[in-house]
């Protein structure tokens, strides 16, 4: 059928559906399709540790494919209230049947990690995004690469390891005992094959990693391509030392929590395309403020990486809960509302 | 408007007492909220979407009788559906809290002549917060009947009967010109207004979608059934303007229902505006499948206390209501479809005609709290 027939097919389809589209119709029967929303179903959920599992999604024939080291915002409806976060891809990018993993560690009162790791049930739709993110392997493969992880920070990792095989790939990485070291087995694994030289630090009987035992634990750090993911402090500590020794760009990062610094003062915030307005202290996020409200608003990571929740501020001022920047109102001005607070009465164009 | 004041017995203290005991009642809702409503709904919905599917493939071949007794009997269904169950409740904002983009009342659009949006404006802005104030809340007779011995009487009114008969037969349309102000607005002055000009054409353009798709597209894709496909559309269309007309006269027509004056509204607290709720709504009693086919209006009292309540959960939220109507000695007002229509229709006529002004004026909630 040539394009234009197709096209004129379909707006008949919509004079027929009307007030709905034809897409949701079909959405009943093939929610995957080619063209619809990105969603994904869940297939499966295997546990990784006491508090972390794989989720094994089949994603829709929109999704365009990730590479290693990225991360996907999804949807997943909690007690019926449709919740967005960012996780990152731990499965191969070549992988045979088309399912992408994301691995969750449930942290404490974290609604989705916590919904996903124990509740999730094969079979859900949840909603996808593309995946995103510049935490990524170069082109050109470095000689020498360190991965230093803590947490569920190996997850990125995971899926660069999984992908992409290095000559000479050392890892650093840090949980509290063994048994909750994610992928452990495979880690093993892969040591055995010698593919992979690996440092536990098990920061419940070791204490947590000094970046300064890195002399010891791998002599040659500076010389590597790295790649560290994990909790705040780690990060911060890493990226002091690598500038300390004038090897800064040899380092990646990736932050799963932003640091927060700041708390100002509240103010009305006004929802004016919803018609609402509520009062907000300066240490709530404008997204939660609006999500209590009512407001349609969207999210992503909640933590001011994702941008999935970018928002016209129309009116007033704002402050950046991770640098006390405070940003003002102007004509295009957009602003992350899971990283903002209201910084005096202002106007959200949700 | 009676001629006592059914609240009087209840002193400023009670009423506020009577405002704590809903809103606790609304917080239980509200944090029990959960999988299990939002399962509801997607069902509603998948089941509407299908209903209204297959009864229209049933209708391309409506040129045999029972494929259009059968057509048509779905399409009027799946339409009352789209209409109370889902639409109303959804663009109430009832299902906002799933924050999913596809049933939100920001979004969302119905199978109706008049644009979502507008009915908002006219229904949850004015609607609900005036409810049954004389002079404020334009459902009180639409503008176009007298529905309480206070409305000042003019001979047009002795045509009212009619006047609501064509109303209910053509209910969707009525609903557009009134959420259009249209009466006021067609004044020489207000018509050139920008504002009005652009919501007119939004529902003119509403109008011809709805008009193309049920009389024109899909009688054409029925072929040789046009004739009987047009005719099983406005009959789908006929029957879903009567039945909406009558639940919603139901609603606030019925005898037993108070209105209110504008000045009884000043400063009025969260207490007395919840006693207004109750006082101005009238229920529908009858089986869960007539509270589903009302949309869950049949529930008016509940639905009029906590407008934002998913619609599911009124038939629990209605004992409780109830309860609280005995223990503070007011009048619940309710009764099986058949017998509240009539009792609306009867105030229809008996209000056609003029009437003494009654002696006793409305409560005046005012003298009463200086009283009590």
């Amino acid at each position: 059928m040539s394009t234009a027939l197709r096209s004129r097919a379909w707006k008949l389809l919509e004079m027929v559906t009307t007030p709905l589209l034809p897409s949701d119709y079909l959405d009943l029967v093939s929610p995957l399709r080619a063209g619809a929303d990105l969603r994904g179903r869940i297939e499966a959920v295997h546990p990784e540790t006491d508090d972390a599992a794989t989720v094994v999604i089949r994603p829709g024939r929109g999704w365009r494919g990730h590479t290693a080291g990225q991360y996907v915002r999804i949807g997943v409806d909690v007690d019926g209230v449709r919740m967005w976060r960012a996780y990152s891809l731990t499965s191969p990018t070549n992988r045979r049947d088309g399912r992408v993993t994301i691995t969750v560690k449930a942290i404490p009162d974290g609604k989705v990690s916590n919904h996903l790791v124990r509740r999730a049930k094969p079979g859900t739709l949840i909603q996808l995004d593309q995946p995103t993110g510049d935490f990524v392997l170069p082109q050109a493969k470095p000689a020498k690469v360190l991965y230093l992880t803590a947490g569920s920070g190996i997850t990125p990792v995971m899926g660069m390891l999984r992908d992409t095989e290095f000559d000479d790939v050392v890892m650093v990485h840090c949980a509290p005992r063994p048994q909750d070291v994610i992928f452990r087995n495979e880690l093993h694994d892969l040591v055995a094959d010698k593919k992979l030289r690996l440092t536990e630090v098990h920061s419940a009987t070791d204490g947590m990693l000094d970046v300064a035992r890195l002399d010891e634990l791998v002599p040659d750090w500076a010389e590597r391509e790295t790649w560290a993911c994990g909790p705040a402090g780690l990060l911060d500590a890493a990226e002091e030392h690598w500038t300390e020794h004038g090897v800064q760009e040899r380092l990646h990062t990736e932050r799963f929590r932003p640091g927060v610094v700041v708390a100002g003062d509240g103010g009305e915030v006004t929802f004016s395309a919803t018609g609402k307005a509520v009062d907000a202290d300066g240490a709530t996020p404008l997204l939660d403020v609006g999500e209590e409200a009512g407001v349609l608003m969207p999210s992503g990571c909640r933590m001011g990486i994702c941008f999935g929740c970018v928002t016209p501020l129309k009116a007033g001022a704002v402050r950046d809960l991770r640098t006390g920047e405070i940003t003002e109102a102007e004509p295009g001005v957009l602003i992350q509302t899971c990283v903002s607070a209201a910084a005096g009465p202002c106007d959200i164009d949700r | 408007m009676t001629a006592i004041d059914p609240t009087a017995h209840l002193t400023a203290e009670q009423i506020e007492e009577l405002g704590r005991e809903l809103d606790a009642i609304r917080d239980e809702v509200i944090a029990g909220r959960g999988e299990k409503d939002a399962a509801y709904i997607r069902k509603v919905i998948s089941a509407q979407r299908k209903l209204e599917l297959v009864s229209r493939g049933v209708l391309l071949f409506s040129m045999f009788p029972p494929a259009w007794l059968l057509g048509t009997a779905g399409l009027s269904v799946a339409k009352i559906m789209d209409n109370m169950e889902i639409g109303h409740n959804i663009l109430h904002g009832q299902w906002d809290w799933m924050r999913d983009p596809k049933i939100h009342s920001t979004t969302w659009e119905w199978d109706h002549v008049s644009p979502a949006d507008q009915w908002k404006h006219s229904h949850n802005e004015l609607h609900h917060t005036y409810t049954n104030v004389i002079g404020k809340d334009n459902d009180l007779g639409y503008g176009i009947m007298r529905v309480d011995e206070d409305q000042e009487w003019h001979p047009i009114h002795l045509g009212q009967p009619l006047w609501n008969f064509i109303n209910a037969c053509f209910f969707e349309y009525g609903i557009a010109a009134y959420d259009l102000e249209l009466g006021e607005n067609l004044d020489k002055r207000r018509r050139k207004n920008p504002e009005f000009r652009a919501r007119a054409k939004a529902v003119g353009r509403k109008i011809r979608k709805q008009v193309l798709k049920d009389y024109v597209i899909h009688p054409l894709l029925s072929g040789p059934s046009f004739l009987t496909t047009l005719a099983a559309t406005f009959t789908a269309n006929l029957v879903r303007n009567i039945w909406s007309h009558s639940v919603i006269m139901c609603g606030h027509f019925p005898e037993g229902v108070q209105v209110f004056e504008r000045r009884s509204i000043k400063d009025e607290t969260r207490g007395q505006w919840y006693l207004r709720q109750m006082m101005g709504s009238a229920n529908i009693s009858g089986s869960r499948a007539m509270h589903f086919m009302t949309g869950n209006l049949s529930h008016q009292i509940e639905h009029h206390l906590f407008p934002d309540l998913p619609s599911n959960r009124y038939a629990e939220v209605a004992v409780k209501v109830r309860a609280l109507f005995e223990k503070y000695e007011l009048e619940y007002v309710t009764g099986p479809l058949p017998k509240q229509v009539f009792s609306a229709w009867r105030k229809v006529f008996r209000l056609s005609l003029p009437n003494k002004k009654p002696e006793v004026k409305t409560p005046d909630r005012e003298q009463e709290l200086v009283a009590a």
